[in-house]
């Protein structure tokens, strides 16, 4: 498996050092050229043009990719690259993704949650555009940016409203809260609050399905893991070590990279001395993709590729999506540093106007359907504050009762009886 | 990270005894590399509570032997060694248990460095990878971050693995997995996913390893949520405790001892699955109770035989369970003797002792004579020169002075 590197197909810009934001600057016009007056790397990130709607049919989805994709034949030109179905639940999950977080904002502001809560406003197309493909035994593994990845894999939108709202009836009863939603029913391993130690978990959902396969002889497990984390985490031990191990055993697993451009308040050209991470694929031994993550299209016909590649079992495969969150890092946090017209760039490629553009042009779709979906989005985000609003707090009785899965662990008491047989374990009032 | 130390020149000899003559003890110091010999008393804690404990919860009564009932030293037999029992050494009990469980639950697998090929470090895994195969018993690259945390996810998605970390030290790598995954995914799932994992490994302060291989992480870890911690110090609780670690749904997090792994005991050849919430009555007695783990056990039973011949009569516990405590075996000893002294390998500062010390306190204030005094090691380094290396742990001597202090 020999990878000799990634190419270029778009034809590239030369590599600027210069670190000026002068607006004469003729590759500015490029809306997507990034440069940055403070330290850091001096190289810009190879970007995609600005592709018309018209151009969208007929462009290639990627804009790098490593040896091995380049083999593949990418759909395009006449072909539409999806059903009317496929298009519409895309569609829908995306306006769901949307309403809701817009909706934990207002929820928030109101004083209904609390805490860090962080949005996924801009980055739609990626959660969509890969876990739409997946099945209900796949497995997703995100960050605290997790609400949307939760809804897309199928968590009802109640239970993550509720769990928000830190109420019983949220998927984690109230336990986890925003960075921690996890659901066994939908595969959903989580919500981690520190970013990278997601994906070592991650690497296990996918190292138990190789080993379903091929020690338990469970021959149609072919089940992929998806982990989804950020341009940050992309510098951290976890994420070097996990891309080594999946390599190596050849785990079902995608690695994809949301490149929001930044960590909080810190651009990932300041901190990273290569800022191109779908080059790391390759120096593992995995194929290493570039991708618009801005468009759902394109996003998905990697998706497809990648989990294919997952499901027959040729290994792991490093996503990287270029995407953008509109809002902050969370709601906390006051989003002065970056630049507006960054901001107002990536505001007129919102995946959702481009989707909709696309399914209308496209015929797929026509106005009065689309604009049913949203309203039909709206009434269930309505429905999930309604319900989070109405659920009760968790009671008392349910402080002691998830910290063992074998309750035994609390140890025997003075009395020589189990401690959690104490009636003072089942009121939450037992000291522990 | 890469030094081994195999533990060979030390060969220790338990020879079993049916009799409770505790004039038998004698341990020789431990730095001489001569034959050391101890004869191991195996005693029967209280079975009827616990089983009472366990069948209300329902849990896996059927399979559990509670470890034994508490006996006078002058009563013969009952030792739960049956008469037909084998020789092993304490590394080969652990592997006869992870045999076990292994060839019991095809879920079980075991994951960390050089455990398959080579083997274990200290051999606990030998044989099993041809045995079970590359995937089953899983060679992993140098990340314990990394591959903690992968053991962590596939026992989410169902399976059971056994992660060895080479030396207990090289567990800090993982200290963010075992902290936040570990401990706490059961809870903030709400109850949906479970961790049954084990963690193991050798620590504790050997021959000579410096101080990075000489370090105690029962400290670090106990204060986590979520997990349950013991320590083994015989090949008889060694094996128990592996496969009750194995059969638990809790996250465990099991103690081996550099120089533990050549004890020698005959154990039972039917299977038994011990406890892991229950302490071990090493020698009943009257005046104090003597609170030890893991390889401080030795010098406890060494300085217990030094206080017999003065004419004191030392209660020793093995409390094995360092996370829950077990508060109904201590709290009995405790309201028999009056006096407790903790000795353990661990550091003063916020150390198992320390815990043990405010449990005690707490519960059984009323109780105390005297105050509870806790030897641990010295809040140092361990350095690399033999003397100071004898010097930061505790010694029998020590603890025979301050039984001496306690009882006057």
């Amino acid at each position: 498996m020999a990878f000799a590197g990634a190419k270029i197909i778009q034809p590239s810009l030369p590599l600027i050092h210069t670190t000026t934001r002068s607006p004469d600057n003729t590759l500015l016009s490029d809306p997507s050229f990034l440069s940055s007056p403070f330290l850091g790397s001096t190289r810009t990130l190879r970007l995609t043009q600005s592709i018309s709607p018209a151009q969208r049919r007929s462009a290639s989805p990627v804009v790098a990719v490593s040896d091995v994709f380049k083999e593949k034949k990418l759909k395009s030109n006449t072909n539409l690259l999806l059903t009317k179905e496929e298009g519409l639940q895309v569609y829908e999950d995306m306006i769901l993704g949307r309403a809701f977080e817009d909706m934990c904002a207002q929820m928030y502001y109101r004083g209904k949650m609390f805490g860090f809560v962080h949005l996924y406003n801009g980055q739609e197309a990626v959660s969509s555009g890969f876990i739409k493909l997946l099945k209900k035994e796949d497995s997703v593994v995100s960050t605290y940016r997790d609400h949307v990845h939760a809804l897309s894999k199928g968590v009802p939108a109640r239970a993550v409203m509720s769990e928000l709202f830190g109420k019983k009836t949220g998927c984690c009863r109230g336990q986890g809260g925003s960075m921690h939603m996890f659901s066994a029913e939908h595969n959903v391993l989580g919500g981690f609050a520190f970013i990278g130690e997601g994906i070592p978990v991650a690497t296990g959902a996918a190292f138990a399905s190789k080993y379903r396969r091929e020690v338990l002889k469970e021959a149609d497990c072919d089940h992929v893991t998806l982990a989804f984390f950020g341009d940050g985490t992309c510098n951290n031990g976890q994420f070097f070590e996990c891309l080594n191990m999946a390599a190596l055993w050849k785990l079902p697993i995608i690695f994809v990279v949301e490149n929001n451009l930044w960590a909080i308040g810190m651009s990932h050209l300041r901190s990273t001395s290569d800022p191109e991470i779908w080059k790391k694929g390759p120096a593992f031994g995995m194929p290493g993709v570039h991708v618009d993550g801005m468009d759902v299209l394109k996003v998905r016909e990697v998706a497809k590729e990648a989990i294919g590649r997952a499901r027959r079992g040729e290994g792991p495969t490093l996503v990287e999506c270029e995407t953008y969150r509109f809002r902050g890092h969370s709601l906390a946090d006051p989003d002065e540093l970056r630049d507006p017209a960054e901001k107002a760039r990536y505001a007129a490629r919102d995946p959702i106007t481009a989707l909709k553009k696309y399914l209308i042009e496209s015929k797929l779709a026509n106005e009065a359907e689309l604009k049913a979906i949203e309203k039909k989005i709206d009434e269930v985000v309505e429905d999930a504050v309604e319900f989070a609003d109405e659920s009760p707090a968790p009671s008392r009785s349910q402080l002691l009762e998830n910290v063992f899965a074998d309750p035994r662990g609390f140890g025997i008491g003075p009395d020589g009886s189990y401690r959690c047989e104490d009636p003072k374990f089942t009121q939450g009032t037992a000291q522990v | 990270m890469a030094s081994i130390f195999q533990g060979v020149g030390t060969a220790t000899t338990l020879s079993s005894s049916t009799s409770f003559d505790t004039n038998k003890f004698h341990l020789s110091s431990r730095r001489s590399l001569s034959e050391r010999k101890v004869s191991f008393v195996v005693v029967r804690s209280d079975a009827g509570k616990m089983n009472v404990g366990l069948n209300k919860i329902g849990g896996r009564a059927d399979q559990l032997v509670t470890n034994a009932v508490a006996t006078k030293p002058d009563t013969s037999a009952a030792s739960t060694a049956s008469k037909s029992g084998h020789e092993l050494l304490l590394f080969e009990a652990l592997r006869e248990g992870l045999e076990e469980e292994m060839e019991r639950d095809s879920r079980v697998c075991i994951m960390g460095e050089d455990v398959g090929h080579y083997g274990g470090s200290y051999k606990v895994s030998k044989g099993l990878a041809p045995k079970y195969g590359d995937l089953r018993v899983l060679d992993t690259p140098i990340a314990e971050n990394a591959f903690t945390g992968m053991g962590i996810g596939a026992a989410m998605m169902g399976l059971r693995p056994i992660i060895e970390g080479m030396n207990m030290g090289f567990l800090l790598l993982a200290f963010n997995q075992i902290s936040n995954n570990c401990g706490m995914l059961h809870y903030t799932s709400g109850g949906q996913f479970k961790i049954p994992v084990v963690i193991r490994g050798p620590g504790g302060v050997g021959r000579q390893l410096g101080a990075e291989h000489s370090q105690r992480l029962e400290s670090y870890f106990q204060s986590i949520p979520g997990i349950q911690m013991v320590a083994c110090s015989t090949p008889y609780n060694a094996k128990g405790l592996m496969k009750a670690a194995i059969r638990s749904d809790n996250p465990v997090i099991l103690f081996e001892h550099v120089l533990l792994y050549n004890l020698k005991e005959t154990i039972p050849d039917e299977e038994y699955v011990l406890n892991l919430e229950e302490a071990e009555m090493v020698r009943p007695g009257e005046h104090i109770t003597i609170l030890t783990y893991s390889r401080m056990r030795y010098h406890v039973m060494q300085a217990a035989k030094t206080l017999v011949n003065k004419g004191y009569d030392p209660e020793v516990i093995d409390i094995r369970s360092l996370k829950p405590f077990d508060l109904h075996t201590i709290g009995n000893s405790v309201k028999k003797t009056h006096r407790v002294l903790i000795v353990e390998e661990c550091m003063r500062t916020g150390g198992i002792g320390a815990s043990l010390t405010a449990a005690i306190n707490e519960n059984f204030h009323d109780f105390l004579d005297a105050p509870i005094v806790c030897l641990s090691s010295q809040d140092v380094p361990t350095p690399y020169a033999g003397t100071l290396e004898e010097w930061t742990v505790v010694q029998p001597p020590q603890i025979v002075a301050v039984v001496e202090q306690l009882c006057r």
